[in-house]
């Protein structure tokens, strides 16, 4: 009677008081973490695919152009004339020297709309250009 | 008598808080896009007008033509667009300054482009990778950053734009 048990009256648990802190540190992380910055796609494109493709490592230096179906380019949220982009483009450069432009063609699109939009990005002297494309399996 | 009944402590209920904050969690898990940009690099060269011209000589040249229906003529021959490769990997072999020129019609196919463009690069891919192999004896995604740029200057992508005839 004498040697009666110290412990184990009481049921053992994992104190839970933390936990929502725990989790809320996880979302605040998720929240800084995550870049929202949508654009509104006004044109219609579907990508080439291609085998030897790299990620771009840096997300906040690129700058996409699109060129649609029916051949509209836009950038940004405007849909833009072929001679906008050298103002555009300069203007880009000048805040960001490092600019990786994305060109997101359309598959079916012509060389010569192609050939067009990279005249003027020489001439904006925005000269690091990505062509997007998908992976091919 | 009237003695006041002693209140229990006002408490907001905690146990549910986790669960909150794990519905808030999963929903910016959801609505979280890493849409990673992939593509093909290149670096255009610079406006026309601002540069000299550099003169190179023509054997350093190989010229990559791509007609309006998609035909590939490398140096004036017809050839395949999975020819590329090979060939183009035996060339780089037989001269290592060489530049690979692309020039395309207006009327080429985008798609096309970028076919003659990706088989380029795995040409470059292959030999970047048999280099490391030769040289560190493991394949070249297993490097360490310092040894890729290593490679990279090695094997440095040489390709360049040609000059278009006409400009809208």
């Amino acid at each position: 009677m004498k040697f009666q048990k110290k412990f184990g009256q009481t049921k053992p648990r994992v104190p839970t008081a933390s936990l929502p802190d725990i989790i809320f540190m996880m979302l605040l992380f998720f929240m800084v973490t995550t870049t929202i910055k949508v654009f509104d796609v006004k044109v219609r494109y579907i990508l080439p695919e291609a085998a030897a493709i790299e990620k771009i490592e840096n997300k906040r230096l690129i700058s996409y152009i699109w060129v649609g179906k029916d051949g509209r380019i836009q950038i940004d949220d405007n849909i833009v004339q072929l001679d906008d982009i050298i103002d555009i483009m300069y203007r880009k450069r000048q805040e960001n020297p490092n600019v990786i432009v994305s060109l997101r063609i359309d598959r079916d699109s012509k060389m010569g709309i192609v050939i067009d939009i990279q005249q003027r990005l020489r001439k904006a002297d925005a000269l690091r250009i990505n062509y997007s494309t998908l992976q091919k399996l | 008598m009237f003695r006041r009944r002693k209140r229990a402590e006002a408490e907001i209920p905690s146990a549910s808080m986790a669960d909150i904050a794990f519905e808030l969690m999963i929903f910016f898990l959801v609505a979280t896009t890493f849409d990673v940009d992939t593509g093909i690099g290149l670096v255009l060269p610079p406006a026309a007008e601002t540069t000299e011209q550099v003169k190179v000589k023509q054997s350093d040249i190989a010229k990559l033509l791509v007609n309006a229906a998609g035909e590939v003529l490398l140096d004036g021959e017809l050839i395949t667009v999975q020819q590329i490769r090979e060939l183009i990997k035996n060339k780089i072999k037989a001269n290592p300054k060489l530049i690979v020129s692309i020039k395309t019609d207006r009327e080429t196919n985008y798609s096309r482009y970028i076919e003659v463009l990706d088989e380029l690069k795995l040409a470059y891919n292959d030999l970047r990778e048999e280099y490391s192999l030769k040289t560190f004896g493991k394949s070249y995604k297993d490097l360490t950053r310092d040894q890729q740029e290593e490679v990279k200057k090695e094997i440095p992508i040489r390709i360049s734009i040609a000059e278009p005839e006409e400009v809208k």
